[in-house]
């Protein structure tokens, strides 16, 4: 009867016994508790609720995507800490203060966190927030699926970090590999936090998939055919493409994987005929383009840095768009360079390692396209553009020893080291983060009106490259000197000082994000001698710093006519063409409680089936279910905003003064024609 | 106060919003079917990597019921044509024949899912269960993920059936029953590799 109720949840799955658990615990308990009252006492949970949580703008929900990743990234980050100082201790007959249990977990959530729940939802917050106002467009496609989208992933963000102080986490490395995984091995709750947590999240990142491809071949504004789209929208269009087609390899590999596990299923166990293999292949035909979806958004915006600071229309274009098409086509045929040792035969590691090398080659098309751009340009040091250039150097060591790494006889040596690790990260950390903090920093004006401090802001950067030169290079030294990655203890005093270096690294890391905390508290505190009347603060090239900061809910009062590539910076060359007179009603997506509805309910599911709790399981699906059918009911999804309503707006947004004035000549209010279009 | 805002360039767009909407949601939706036959290449490879691997337990040929499995896919297949028959009814606004088509879409629908529940039922309590081997895992997974996407489209068709009761053939209606009906349409295509790749390539082997 009590396991009918409570499943397999008992109250020893608090891991009391764990001082540095129940520590970390107790604090972010406070923390929440505090933040939770500070909300109340200011009395602002009801705008919360009414003006974010239940908000289908996109630009909302991609603040909310951006500020999760945040707190996921200081969460993925600590756990950075805890092994860098274990390893750095732990030689001879020093143990270091980790038990090996916790260790196990927390490289297995470090990894986790980092791809899932850092890099995916900090480019899915920017490409909400900058690809309709790029692409001249009032929202999404799908509003609402948007906002669905972000809560599945924001309740199994909540799932993976509920497994902290419930039960434990995955102790089978981040990809999961059976028959590790599997139940004889890992009978406990963790791999199924794992699985739920990346299987739920999953499910909303393909539907943002969709809904992303569909606006940007959709809704873009006239004349702005795909050649002459910003080219971030064009990376972001191509990894989209890629979400679309690795997602569901990822969700079937998962449910296999929970199939084994809850039925007895015979999939990749030992026995059976299962065949473990198989995992490894369907989970890196997702693992390996999920490198470049979460890659290819940062190339975008490093590509608009790179343009707008150097004042000059980006190098080659058209390479560029190729050049990404062709690495999302490739990202499909290079799977296998992650098991070369598996023994599937010399010629099919061959043609997988050439496969692995050729991305080189459109890869490089970009870094000469921004050097070139850069050439003779008249560069601004700004923070974004900082990134980038620590992006550009870093990136290209980590190529080469790609390029090293694909060669099938190399790998047989450095696969599973030390090497390995070094090389990933420093891919993705210049890679991915470095462009989304490059982004965040180039867009952050856009979003809230008021540009972020730049001295904190590049005493960030000097932190992060540094510490990223002496957190990893000491690995690449160590992978050659036969250390494996995963080790929680070892016997060779050789490599002790490397991974003192590593940590050294990995404290001065720690100082750029505390600079990046103080930049951003220090700018919110002087927003008003950062703020930007002006809605265009880099002199940008692009459609979306024509428009106000922060944008009106309808982004575009009216949508513009595009000629060119650069469609903002010719309108503003041949500005007084057109006068902006008449407004027209703009038809809106109405807020909905469903979005988050639905977000509890999927991290009860999730919760439940970790737990075995199977009523409520059941419960927590029929409610899904009726949700969906619930909002197929719901006639009024829309609100109009008259044109009287817009012209109001967009007067005080324009033109924060009472005075009127449009590019000089003043038109007077009064006389404003309403063109009100006939309603469907 | 500034002037730094230069006047757009206006476009000159007619309002087509609600006339696109039907197409926007289709295009997505279709999107959303081409990921899904994604999902199924994923399932079907599986099975194509385990169909072998019997662990000394029954095969294809000891298992299938070629003649019954005929008789359900018949049933699928014309409730796919009951669902085309419902859609040009829609067309016409033909509420009577709309909901008389989807009614026998839907019972031919639950025939399907019945037949199909009967031989899980059948082969479970032969002992031959998804737990037997992994060929067996392989195949229940992969019909079942089919017979839930019907399932999941029966529901779907349930509460459209309402809808149209209480609302008549609507705007967002029509657009809801195009959707279903490339929703239903593309269950029957799998279905079809289903048939071939397990059942009668298996009882061959």
């Amino acid at each position: 009867m009590e396991e009918l109720i409570f499943g397999r949840l008992t109250l020893r799955e608090i891991p009391y016994d764990n001082p540095i658990i129940m520590a970390t615990l107790g604090g972010s308990t406070m923390l929440l508790l505090c933040i939770a009252f500070l909300i109340w006492y200011h009395g602002k949970w009801s705008y919360l609720w009414k003006e974010w949580f239940t908000s289908v703008d996109h630009k909302r929900i991609g603040i909310m995507y951006v500020v999760l990743a945040l707190v996921m990234l200081l969460r993925g980050f600590a756990d950075a800490l805890l092994m860098r100082t274990q390893q750095a201790l732990a030689e001879g007959s020093a143990q270091g203060y980790l038990p090996p249990d916790h260790y196990n977990q927390i490289f297995s959530a470090h990894g986790t966190i980092m791809i899932i729940f850092v890099a995916m939802p900090f480019f899915i917050g920017l490409m909400n927030i900058i690809v309709p106002l790029q692409i001249g467009a009032r929202d999404v496609a799908y509003p609402f699926l948007n906002s669905v989208s972000f809560w599945l992933t924001a309740s199994s963000a909540a799932l993976v970090m509920l497994s902290l102080g419930l039960g434990n986490f995955s102790h089978a490395g981040w990809s999961g590999y059976p028959p590790l995984s599997e139940k004889n091995y890992s009978p406990g709750p963790g791999v199924d936090y794992w699985i739920w947590g990346l299987q739920l999240g999953g499910v909303g990142t393909l539907m943002t998939g969709i809904n992303f491809f569909v606006t940007i071949l959709r809704l873009r504004a006239p004349g702005m055919t795909l050649m002459k789209m910003p080219i971030f929208s064009w990376t972001i269009l191509v990894t989209n493409v890629l979400i679309m087609l690795a997602f569901p390899a990822l969700t079937v590999v998962l449910a296999l994987l929970a199939l084994d596990r809850y039925t007895g299923m015979h999939f990749f166990t030992n026995h059976g005929g299962g065949n473990l293999m198989m995992f490894t292949n369907l989970f890196w035909i997702w693992g390996h383009p999920e490198v470049y979806i979460v890659i290819l958004p940062a190339f975008g915006i490093y590509s608009e840095v790179v343009a707008t600071f150097s004042k000059k229309r980006l190098f080659g274009y058209t390479s560029m768009v190729y050049a990404s098409v062709a690495i999302a086509t490739l990202s499909f045929m290079v799977w296998l360079h992650h098991f070369f040792t598996m023994g599937a035969g010399a010629n099919v590691n061959a043609f997988f390692g050439i496969a692995t090398m050729v991305i080189a080659i459109p890869t490089g098309v970009k870094v000469f396209n921004w050097l070139f751009t850069f050439y003779r340009g008249r560069i601004e040091f700004t923070t974004p553009v900082l990134w980038t250039l620590g992006f550009i150097v870093t990136f290209c060591i980590g190529g080469m020893t790609g390029v090293l790494l694909a060669v099938p006889g190399a790998d047989f040596e450095l696969h599973n080291s030390e090497f390995l690790i070094a090389h990933f990260h420093n891919m993705l950390i210049p890679g991915a983060l470095f462009g989304y903090f490059a982004g965040y920093a180039y867009w952050f004006p856009k979003v809230f009106g008021f540009k972020l401090d730049e001295t904190w802001g590049k005493r960030a950067f000097w932190l992060w490259i540094v510490g990223f030169y002496l957190a990893f290079m000491p690995l690449y030294a160590l992978g050659f000197m036969g250390m494996p990655r995963r080790l929680i203890h070892y016997d060779n005093s050789h490599w002790q000082p490397y991974l003192v270096v590593a940590l050294s690294g990995t404290l001065i890391i720690f100082g750029g994000i505390l600079c990046q905390i103080l930049q951003l508290t220090l700018s919110i505190r002087n927003r008003a001698q950062l703020r930007d009347e002006t809605g265009d603060p880099w002199d940008g090239r692009t459609l979306e710093w024509s428009i106000p900061s922060p944008p009106p809910a309808y982004n575009f009062a009216r949508i513009p006519q595009i000629h060119t590539r650069d469609a903002f910076l010719s309108m503003k060359k041949q500005a007084h063409r057109t006068e902006v007179v008449d407004y027209e009603a703009i038809l809106l997506p109405r807020s909905s409680s469903l979005g988050p509805f639905m977000g509890g309910l999927t991290f009860v599911l999730g919760f439940s089936l970790v737990w075995y709790l199977w009523w409520s399981a059941i419960l927590a699906l029929a409610g899904l279910i009726g949700c969906v059918v619930a909002r197929s009911w719901d006639e009024h999804t829309e609100e109009e905003l008259s044109a009287q309503e817009v012209c109001a707006i967009e007067t005080s947004l324009r033109h924060p003064g009472a005075s009127v004035s449009f590019a000089g000549k003043p038109p007077p209010v009064q006389n404003l024609t309403f063109e009100r279009s006939p309603l469907p | 106060m500034t002037t730094a805002q230069p006047p757009l360039e206006l476009a000159n767009i007619e309002r087509e919003q609600d006339h696109d909407s039907v197409g926007l949601a289709t295009f997505g939706f279709w999107l959303y079917l081409m990921t899904d036959c994604v999902l199924f290449a994923a399932l079907f490879a599986t099975y194509a990597v385990l169909h072998q691997n019997f662990a000394g337990g029954p095969t294809g040929k000891d298992l299938f019921d070629i003649p019954y499995v005929f008789v359900e896919t018949l049933c699928l297949l014309l409730s796919s044509t009951s669902a085309g028959l419902a859609l040009l009814a829609m067309q016409r606004l033909d509420r009577t024949r709309l909901l008389y088509w989807l009614g026998l879409t839907v019972l031919l629908g639950m025939g399907f899912i019945g037949m199909e529940l009967h031989e899980f039922i059948r082969l479970v309590n032969a002992g031959n269960g998804p737990q037997r081997s992994a060929f067996l895992s392989a195949f229940f997974t992969l019909v079942g993920t089919h017979g839930l996407h019907v399932t999941v489209g029966l529901i779907w068709m349930t509460n459209m059936i309402l809808q149209i009761g209480f609302r008549g053939i609507t705007f967002p209606i029509q657009s809801r029953l195009i959707r279903l009906s490339l929703f239903w349409h593309f269950l029957d295509l799998i279905w079809i590799g289903v048939f071939t790749l397990v059942y009668l390539m298996g009882v061959r082997s």
